[in-house]
């Protein structure tokens, strides 16, 4: 038993929080939020540059050779910032699909791209009907000579207006739900048939409405085998809940410093707030709840090599706990401050939204329940 | 114990409804929220009202009230909340209306009611301060008596829609010597007053709602003055305990709740509406059993006051149980619109009538909405100080 980070691992944590705290302070977030762009390219170079982007790859694919680990520290510290560029997106969930599914001539043309920083990518697949159920897609995909035509419609894809990459999930065969038949590919965001509608989200990031109208792809463009990709879309997002769920307990760390700090400064009735117990109290659950949900990030970051049933119920199991957390802490704060926390101009708002649309990333707790229960 | 409508209340029910229907602008019912109204269209609803003489169903009668009863002022809301009217603007109606026909004098009384029916006079609340919000008592905005007037200075902040108002009704500190509550005054200041300047504050939800004022040498008449010079706690008080009740917000949260379960019918999971599933429905099922106490609990506070007692601390429950189930509503509504709860709404000076809204009509701005109401917790007197005046006022700890 041991959960300690090596060397290496704080030397990363120790790059990336010092990049963030000469790059990344709240204003300039919401410079950057507020933006045409929404996004920085310059600072993605920069994180390529400091190797950020390349630390979950093997060394034999370019990478630093790091693993969940690595991840739940960058994520850590980039929820810590509330940073918006697409790492989870291109590095996580892409780089995720092309490591674990990806064929070698596949790993060959398109990692290098996204460590360089030169390539990012999304994953178009949740649809309007589906909710949560990553196999409950209209969107197909037809065989035409050596190729294939896709066809369908796919939803608030996040981040895909920086994107020049999609992985698109679509049908293959089977019925609209059925577990056989998915297959995976990879689209250039900029193929005839492809198009856009971008907007804002309300935790400062940016998503888009993608619709494919007869949208020709090589075969060579497909991940993994026909019509089985429904295991591997699972086992990345696992590693993407893992992420997010590190991402969030970033975010909490701040919110209940600063509402620990706020209450022993803040004067109402001749006394810092903080004396009352209530409010003590309060910021004790707050604590409480922080802690939980490190341990379960933790637990789900070091199982997801386990086999599926264990590595969906780590990843449900952490999801609900970082939801009902994130939700419990995100309102408090709020409230611990007053009419402060309400405000745009603190930073406390900006991570309780970001911690609210978290739990809906990836299916919400109800559906994390479910499958918990499902999968026991 | 009668819980039932009389005839007399069904005919006044039928009464109201064709009155909404017939009379509520149709340019209005497109919108969602204040924050996306102009100030005439958000005063347009009170206009109608106002010519048919319904615009204070709680004022008498010899102010250009109704005086209707509680029975009838029921029935009143719930067809408001059903029609999706705009609702009015509390700070005159529900807030200085009441203190000022209560405890000002005959030359106020006509100098400000009949503005505050009509909406001539936009009014906005200047009690909080930066540094006296929970503990009101604190605050240190000064007037000073000179000659026939008071020289005020101060900060306000978190005034609502002073942006839009005439008139601000202010706490001030008169005697600074006197212990908090006993040297504070309840003035009238009109807002275009030289050395008054607002700031605004745009709040999580991106909306601009809130304000700062300041106050700098601003010369008020001292026939301005409610009542006597540093009694004004006395009056802020008595609004207060208005201000809670109106909280509680139930006809509008049963409007809510349709609302809802509408959109809970026509979101999908596995193929199936997310109404029929069990976590969902039972949610929501336990939103409406507490929104059923918290509705008889307000009738049973409403028939106490009209027997003239309260209303009470006991208008504390109605304050933290109404904005609780305010805000589990809106939680809910963001759960149920799944992944389309990303979609921010353009608000204020960024909307644009070209906007692009993803997803289905009801979506974009639900979670806004949901950020926007945390607000309710700790405005009005926050739920932990109403939760003190219960403790103490109500179980004497
Ligand atoms: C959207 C909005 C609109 C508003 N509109 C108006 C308006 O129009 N006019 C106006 O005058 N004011 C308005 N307010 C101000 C509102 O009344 C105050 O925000 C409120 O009184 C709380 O004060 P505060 O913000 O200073 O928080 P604080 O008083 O500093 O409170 C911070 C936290 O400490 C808690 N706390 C404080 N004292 C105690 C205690 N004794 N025991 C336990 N917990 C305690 C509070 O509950 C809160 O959680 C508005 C506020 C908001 C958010």
């Amino acid at each position: 038993m041991d959960f300690s980070f090596t060397e290496e691992q704080t030397l990363l944590r120790n790059t990336v929080h010092s990049l963030l705290q000469d790059k990344y302070d709240f204003d300039t977030r919401r410079k950057v939020v507020k933006s045409a762009e929404g996004w920085r390219p310059e600072f993605w170079a920069q994180m390529a540059e400091l190797g950020l982007l390349a630390a979950p790859f093997s060394e034999e694919m370019g990478g630093l050779g790091g693993g969940a680990i690595e991840t739940m520290i960058l994520m850590e510290e980039f929820g810590a910032r509330m940073v918006v560029e697409p790492f989870l997106e291109t590095v996580v969930v892409a780089g995720g699909f092309l490591r674990e599914g990806g064929s070698a001539a596949q790993q060959e043309e398109f990692i290098p791209g996204i460590i360089g920083g030169e390539s990012v990518w999304t994953f178009a697949y949740a649809e309007p009907q589906g909710r949560y159920n990553l196999a409950d897609l209209k969107t197909t995909a037809k065989k035409d000579g050596a190729g294939y035509v896709l066809n369908g419609y796919k939803c608030v894809v996040i981040a895909a207006p920086w994107a020049d990459k999609l992985i698109v999930s679509a049908r293959t065969s089977g019925g609209q739900r059925d577990r056989d038949g998915i297959s995976l590919f990879i689209v250039d965001k900029s193929a005839t048939g492809v198009s856009t509608r971008d907007y804002a989200t309300v935790d400062g990031r940016r998503a888009s409405e993608i619709t494919f109208e007869n949208v020709k792809v090589d075969a060579a463009a497909m991940i993994g085998a026909e019509g089985g990709a429904l295991p591997l879309i699972e086992k990345v997002t696992d590693q993407a809940i893992a992420a997010l769920c590190a991402e969030a307990i970033g975010g909490m760390k701040k919110l209940n410093d600063a509402t620990v700090e706020y209450c022993k400064t803040r004067k109402q009735f001749g006394v810092p707030i903080g004396k009352f117990q209530v409010l003590q109290h309060r910021m004790v659950d707050m604590f409480m709840a922080y802690e939980q949900s490190v341990s379960m990030t933790y637990m789900v970051s070091l199982k997801l090599d386990e086999d599926a049933a264990e590595r969906a119920r780590a990843a449900a199991g952490a999801k609900v706990q970082i939801g009902k957390a994130g939700r419990f802490i995100g309102q408090q704060a709020v409230q611990l401050h007053g009419g402060m926390g309400m405000t745009d101009e603190l930073d406390v708002g900006h991570y309780f939204k970001r911690l609210t649309m978290i739990d809906t990333q990836f299916g919400n707790i109800d559906y994390q329940l479910r499958r918990y229960a499902d999968a026991a | 114990m009668d819980m039932s409508f009389s005839p007399d209340d069904l005919a006044f029910r039928d009464e109201v409804k064709a009155f909404i229907a017939d009379n509520y602008p149709a340019e209005l019912k497109a919108k969602r929220a204040r924050s996306e109204m102009t100030k005439d269209e958000i005063l347009a609803w009170q206009r109608v009202l106002h010519k048919k003489g319904w615009v204070a169903p709680h004022w008498p009668k010899q102010y250009g009230g109704c005086e209707w009863s509680i029975t009838q002022r029921f029935i009143w809301n719930e067809a408001c909340a059903q029609a999706e009217t705009t609702p009015l603007l509390p700070f005159g109606l529900a807030m200085v209306g009441p203190v000022i026909y209560t405890f000002g004098n005959e030359e106020q009384k006509a100098k400000f009611l009949p503005r505050i029916l009509s909406g001539d006079d936009w009014w906005c609340q200047g009690y909080s301060e930066p540094g006296a919000g929970s503990d009101l008592a604190s605050l240190k905005t000064r007037a000073v008596r000179e000659g026939d007037h008071y020289i005020v200075n101060g900060h306000k902040i978190w005034t609502t829609l002073a942006q839009h108002a005439d008139w601000i009704f202010c706490l001030v500190r008169t005697d600074p010597s006197a212990k908090a509550q006993e040297g504070i005054s309840f003035l009238l200041i009109d807002m275009k007053t030289p050395g008054i300047t607002v700031r605004p504050i745009i709040t999580i939800d991106g909306s601009h709602e809130v304000n700062e004022v300041f106050l700098e040498d601003v010369k008020v008449p001292v026939e301005n003055l409610i009542g006597e010079e540093n009694k004004g706690w006395t009056y802020a008080k008595f609004l207060l305990g208005n201000e809670r009740s109106g909280i509680a917000g139930v006809a509008r949260s049963k409007k809510s709740i349709e609302r809802l379960k509408t959109i809970a019918k026509a979101e999908l999971i596995d193929g199936e509406p997310l109404m029929k599933t069990d976590e969902f429905s039972r949610k929501v099922a336990e939103l409406e059993i507490d929104l059923t106490a918290l509705e008889v609990t307000e009738l049973r506070t409403l028939a106490a006051e009209s027997h003239g007692r309260g209303p009470g601390p006991e208008a504390s429950i109605l304050k933290v149980k109404g904005t609780e189930i305010q805000q589990r509503i809106t939680e809910l509504t963001l759960e149920a619109v799944g992944n389309y709860g990303f979609v921010q709404a353009p608000l204020g000076d960024a909307a644009n009538s070209n906007d692009f809204l993803a997803g289905p009509e009801y979506a974009p701005g639900v979670a806004q909405n949901y950020f926007n109401m945390r607000k309710t917790s700790i405005y009005g007197g926050s739920n932990e100080i109403q939760a003190n005046i219960i403790a103490k006022m109500v179980l004497g700890l």
